[in-house]
């Protein structure tokens, strides 16, 4: 190539093994999660957490939250995570499908953003497809305006909204017809207005969407109420109501919808799923491990890093909830696409 | 604010805090270095390690692996057409061709200065203002992006394409048709997936870029029994040294693209990599004669503007993380998260409430910046020698490099399929003098260009008075149109003169 004296060739050539050796052990480092997988099924006693989005999402600080409670309360003596992201969570589940049969002790984390990709068609395998054990946390919708908007209530934001329909808009974190957008429309239809009252704007996550509420381009957002309680503690924005059973401990004076006579319940749960092969025994026993742990006093702290709540859901029930959620959301889409003529009362 | 400084530096210069700064910086560094795990999964894969600690140096530390990260992401860029980071394209612009001179080691010490000094005059800005910025982060919405976008767009594809506009334009709609591959972020419909998983999420920006760049650049290289590392000379390597006159030109271009990159960084919706394509083609379009016909064959300003303007928007970019609670990227959505996890509150009253932790970092950042320097000029002598290797030992590392990189994110191997595909048609485009860069710039800024058109659209009721009813919009078009006439109102002169 060019001319180089032998020692200058040995010195490049020692380089380069150095350079080689640099590389391997990073990929080392960064492969072993992944490597993982094998012994996975090597112990019984081991729990691998399959992850359908990558380092940082909400599904994957669910996980980690959950297998860290597990591993430090004792339940498990060891947990491994596989970060598998792709064609919204439809890789990972395909996969768990796929090698279903020597996946035993492999469960997946999933949230209810999986069933709402389902109904729309994006998924061609959806959690219908996989074993039900157990939901851990939830966190719920929540209507939310600026700290210096006129509306101080819900009644106020949806009567101003109604006089010109569409006028109003609303942001939310998700795509058109996702979960940001289906909770608004769900609020819409049991306040008696049509489901697009509001004109729903997406945006890329949530961050992004209370970014735009802050600068005034839209007058309101839809999006969990985790995402929000330090910004209404702060007075940036106000929440006006949520989709809760009842109130919150941490928001005591926002009202549930369902007080004011909107009967909009929303839970985006987070839990875990097995492979279609999973028998009954490991799935109670994998249910029986999350519901211990929620007892314990080592998952009231990762709990409160998540800022979620409790949503402790096994087995039969979690499949029942399951299934009534999935025709809950299921009437929503249906009365979306097709819209009411203008608002009724 | 003078005690904000006060605490700041209280909190900056403890020991703990000093190491973790250093050790963010390092790990940052080779993070950015090699292509593949970049800074948003290291930092979520750091969060439960940094629970350790208290707030403000779990922060301290996330940042220094942030700003690390910018940092080393331009040594790949440079020495091997490799850009791991989106916001070190514009750097290989004459970076690379830089190092194919013989001069690497000049190129990283550039790089390494204009880093250095973005980052450096981000922080004091920071210091001096970052409260009252929190206005400014908010004075852009969706069709000022738009806007953004187009400028962008437009102003690197004009310079790309001096020689043949009309390929340079041709790359770059190919570039916009490849963002479009995936769910559509607005309405969650399918597009051009042919009902494969695979596809669903779009191509990656890394894989896009390590095949059309630096794959196709090592196919290419076989294919000409060219060396991969150009005419790289053993004396020339290690030389970090600058010249009195050149120093002159790269210190005001520095000046200009750090102030530029860190009011980009401040808009939440804007970023690192759009900043580092402004930097650039600002940079050029201000050089006249002689130095603009530089820009692209190794101009160390072209290549101080991108890194100092990348620099200097990811520390910009705190300025909504801290102030507003609002993540600007997908790096700081991840601190974001940890923030609350350690139960702070980002937000209006943070650096009320906490200041140690406001402060504590903004100051660290100064900190952090110098700590890189130390660390990467003395690496540079070694770092450059790459280039010393033989063709037919470095050709396979940068494939393997490059694959390697690619599959450890998606553990996909259709990814690597994809990759090689993109490489292949890449070297026949190449051949046929079809420029690169406009294709990546389109797809880099595409997804943005559409979702911040489709929500003003959205939000105007679908009329697009959105252009001229808003004053920033209408302004950021009107530089784009001076910014692509010019150059053909000159040419078109210059030939009526000629006649």
């Amino acid at each position: 190539m060019f001319a180089h004296s032998n020692s200058e060739r040995l010195a490049a050539i020692a380089l380069a093994i150095r350079v080689t050796a640099v590389i391997v052990a990073t990929i080392g480092v960064a492969a072993c999660e992944q490597s993982d997988t094998n012994d996975a099924h090597s112990n019984g006693e081991r729990l691998h957490i399959l992850i359908p989005g990558g380092a940082g999402g909400g599904w994957d600080t669910t996980a980690r939250a959950v297998g860290e409670g597990l591993r430090r309360s004792g339940l498990v003596p060891a947990v491994s995570y596989e970060n598998r992201s792709g064609g919204g969570g439809g890789v990972a589940i395909a996969h768990l499908i796929e090698t279903g049969e020597r996946q035993r002790n492999t469960i997946m984390v999933g949230s209810a953003a999986l069933v709402v990709r389902s109904l729309n068609g994006l998924l061609p395998q959806g959690v219908g497809d996989l074993v039900p054990v157990a939901s851990v946390v939830s966190d719920y919708g929540a209507l939310v305006v600026r700290g210096d908007s006129p509306y101080q209530s819900y009644r106020a934001f949806v009567r101003a909204s109604s006089l010109t329909p569409g006028s109003t808009m609303i942001a939310g974190g998700s795509v058109r017809g996702g979960m940001d957008h289906l909770v608004i429309q769900q609020v819409m239809l049991a306040s008696g207005y049509a489901p697009d009252t509001v004109s729903y704007v997406a945006y890329d996550a949530g961050g992004q969407a209370m970014t735009s509420l802050l600068s005034g381009e839209t007058q309101a957002l839809s999006t969990g109420v985790s995402e929000v309680v330090s910004a209404h503690n702060q007075g940036q924005v106000r929440i006006l109501a949520i989709t809760a059973p009842k109130r919150l401990p941490e928001l005591p004076g926002v009202p549930t919808f369902r007080e004011l006579g909107v009967d909009a319940l929303f839970a985006n749960w987070r839990g875990f799923f097995g492979p279609p092969q999973m028998t009954q025994e490991e799935r109670d026993r994998v249910a029986g491990l999350i519901a211990e742990l929620v007892q314990r006093p080592e998952w009231e702290v990762q709990r409160s890093r998540l800022a979620l709540t409790n949503f402790l859901l096994s087995g039969g029930d979690f499949e029942r909830f399951l299934e009534e959620n999935r025709l809950q959301m299921l009437q929503i889409v249906n009365s979306a696409r097709e819209p009411l003529d203008g608002p009724k009362r | 604010m003078i005690d904000g400084i006060l605490t700041g530096l209280e909190v900056a210069i403890r020991p703990v805090n000093l190491l973790l700064v250093s050790v963010g910086c390092f790990a940052g560094t080779i993070i950015g270095m090699l292509p593949g795990l970049g800074p948003v999964s290291a930092i979520a894969l750091l969060v439960p390690v940094t629970y350790a600690f208290d707030p403000a140096s779990a922060l301290i530390l996330l940042a220094g692996v942030y700003y690390g990260a910018v940092f080393g992401g331009s040594t790949s860029a440079i020495l091997l057409n490799a850009p791991g980071v989106a916001g070190t394209v514009a750097t290989t612009f004459d970076g690379y061709p830089l190092a194919q001179k013989g001069l690497p080691g000049k190129a990283l010490a550039v790089a390494a200065y204009a880093s250095f000094a973005g980052g450096t005059i981000a922080a004091v800005l920071l210091l001096l203002a970052a409260p009252a910025l929190a206005v400014v982060s908010l004075s852009f919405q969706s069709p000022e992006y738009f806007a953004l976008m187009v400028l962008g767009l437009i102003s690197v594809t004009a310079f790309a394409g001096e020689d043949n506009a009309a390929k340079a334009g041709f790359m770059a709609v190919l570039g916009l048709m490849l963002g479009t591959v995936g769910t559509d972020r607005t309405d969650g419909v399918m597009r051009f997936t042919y009902g494969r998983l695979d596809l669903l999420d779009g191509i990656s920006f890394l894989l896009l870029a390590m095949a059309a760049f630096a794959l196709s650049e090592v196919l290419l290289s076989v294919l000409s029994g060219h060396s991969v590392s150009g005419n790289a000379r053993r004396s020339a390597l290690g030389s970090l040294r600058l010249k009195r006159k050149e120093v002159k030109q790269v210190a005001p271009a520095v000046g200009r693209s750090s102030l530029l990159g860190f009011f980009v960084g401040v808009l939440p919706g804007a970023g690192a990599t759009i900043a580092s394509f402004m930097g650039y083609s600002m940079e050029r379009s201000i050089a006249k004669g002689e130095a603009q016909k530089e820009f692209g064959k190794g101009s160390l300003r072209g290549l101080a503007a991108p890194e100092s303007a990348n620099n200097a928007a990811s520390s910009g970019s705190f300025v909504p993380l801290l102030t507003l609670g609002v993540p600007g990227s997908g790096t700081t959505a991840v601190m974001l998260g940890a923030l609350i996890s350690y139960g702070i509150n980002p937000g209006p009253t943070l650096f009320v409430e906490r200041p140690d932790v406001f402060w504590g970092v903004i100051v660290s950042m100064y900190i952090g910046n110098v700590v890189l320097l130390i660390l990467n000029l003395p690496l540079i002598p070694y770092i450059s020698r790459v280039l010393t290797l033989p063709s037919n030992v470095l050709a396979p590392l940068i494939v393997f490099f490059c694959l390697a990189g690619v599959f450890l994110v998606s553990f996909n191997t259709f990814d690597l399929y994809m990759m090689i595909g993109i490489g292949v048609i890449a070297v026949v485009l190449r051949l046929y003098r079809y420029p690169m860069a406009p294709m990546i710039v389109g797809f880099t800024l595409g997804g943005l260009l559409e979702t911040n058109l489709r929500r003003s659209l959205v939000l105007y009721n679908d009329s697009f008075s959105f252009l001229w009813e808003r004053p920033i919009t209408l302004a950021i078009l009107s530089a784009t149109v001076l910014i692509a006439g010019i150059p053909l109102f000159r040419k078109a002169w210059r030939r009526a003169v000629v006649d």
